[in-house]
């Protein structure tokens, strides 16, 4: 095909995009892999049953917290890498802080709880499955959100994929909260972090060839 | 690009008339004369991913910068997959084309790593007579000194040059 009419063809599928399109596509994406994580939690893990109690204390809105703030910067930062330009600014950076004040929040716990509890705070009764389980249930936004990257133009392939994956990560970890009944700092410190990071390592291993355009 | 965003067809296909010599003179220039076919494959998969990924232009950042990310991504994954095309001993056409690019690449990289040790000004002005093929005349306007200080300029940014390759050989 000669430049000049591949040129035409371009100018001529000119229709205007709709304003912020980019964060549309990942919005889109992250939102149906959601959907179907929520499925996977609500049919396969089902949703805690004293939800309801629960919602009424402090650890459950924890859990939230650390979750969605990690999700957030992400998103943030996502929506840069997603730009053949784009730097990750101060989003990377920013992502140490719910790490920091989650795990200060857990040493707080730990050291003002008989010697005897800390192990218990630390393993809960869920230790052997929680990872697993968020890895499993962040898959579909895992996938989703690679679906909108390859139609977007990120040029730091690997970085890209790790932001992905921790993206979807936290987004799995906070539709897990709804069916994990694990209360303790310690542990959400420890095994919510060690599944975000696992889904975020599985990105960034991904993230060369599938991000590839 | 902005009123290309917004639909306006006319000014878009004006754009990436623009954009079509600069980003051919960018291949041409870093894949070596000898080889226009590629450049042209590649100058038209860059303004097709260009075009697709239009979404992904911040109307806030230079529009400039924004090109040049994606002329280089696909330049690296050109080179990449000739690369690996070289590593498979599937015909040794393959393999003679590689070297030659990689040649390119190298002597490309060396003309680089050299200019960077002249003072800015002068490295300007060698890149845009010696390299681009502007005349002394074009280069004195754009750079908005008399045709006698593009001469000199270039002159003595090429003979502190040459002293430098020969202090490296020697």
């Amino acid at each position: 095909m000669r430049t000049d009419d591949l040129i035409e063809a371009l100018a001529g599928d000119s229709a205007p995009l709709p304003s912020r399109a980019l964060s549309r596509t990942l919005g889109l994406g992250l939102a149906l892999g959601a959907v179907v994580s929520v499925a996977i939690m609500v049919l396969w893990l089902g949703v805690r049953p004293d939800l309801m109690d629960a919602m009424r204390t402090g650890p459950f809105w924890m859990k939230f917290a650390y979750a969605l703030s990690v999700a957030a910067l992400g998103f943030g930062l996502i929506e840069r890498l997603a730009r053949p330009d784009g730097e990750g600014g101060v989003f990377g950076p920013m992502l140490l802080a719910p790490l920091g004040v989650m795990t200060a929040l857990a040493i707080y716990q730990l050291w003002g709880a008989p010697e005897e509890l800390r192990m218990t705070m630390m393993l809960g009764h869920t230790y052997q499955i929680c990872e697993r389980n968020i890895v499993i249930v962040s898959a579909p936004i895992f996938l989703g959100l690679f679906w909108a990257m390859r139609s977007l133009a990120p040029t730091r392939l690997t970085f890209a994929g790790a932001v992905a994956g921790l993206l979807a990560g936290a987004t799995g970890t906070f539709i897990y909260a709804f069916h994990c009944d694990e209360s303790a700092a310690p542990f959400v410190a420890i095994w919510y972090t060690l599944g975000i990071a696992a889904v975020g390592v599985l990105g960034a291993l991904l993230g060369r060839s599938l991000l590839r355009w | 690009m902005v009123r290309s965003l917004a639909g306006d067809g006319a000014a878009y296909a004006t754009l990436l008339r623009r954009l079509n010599g600069h980003l051919r003179a960018y291949y041409l220039r870093r894949l070596g004369f000898g080889r226009s076919a590629d450049a042209e494959d590649l100058l038209q998969e860059t303004l097709i991913a260009m075009h697709a990924r239009r979404s992904t232009y911040d109307t806030s950042r230079p529009f400039t910068a924004w090109v040049h990310s994606i002329a280089r991504y696909k330049l690296i994954d050109h080179f990449r997959r000739n690369k690996r095309r070289a590593e498979e001993p599937l015909d040794d056409m393959d393999q003679l084309f590689a070297v030659s690019d990689s040649n390119a690449v190298e002597a490309r990289i060396d003309v680089d790593r050299l200019l960077q040790r002249l003072p800015p000004k002068s490295r300007r002005l060698v890149r845009d007579v010696k390299l681009r093929g502007l005349s002394t005349v074009e280069a004195a306007q754009q750079n908005s000194i008399s045709e006698s200080a593009v001469k000199v300029g270039v002159h003595r940014a090429l003979k502190s040059l040459g002293a430098e390759i020969q202090d490296e050989e020697s």
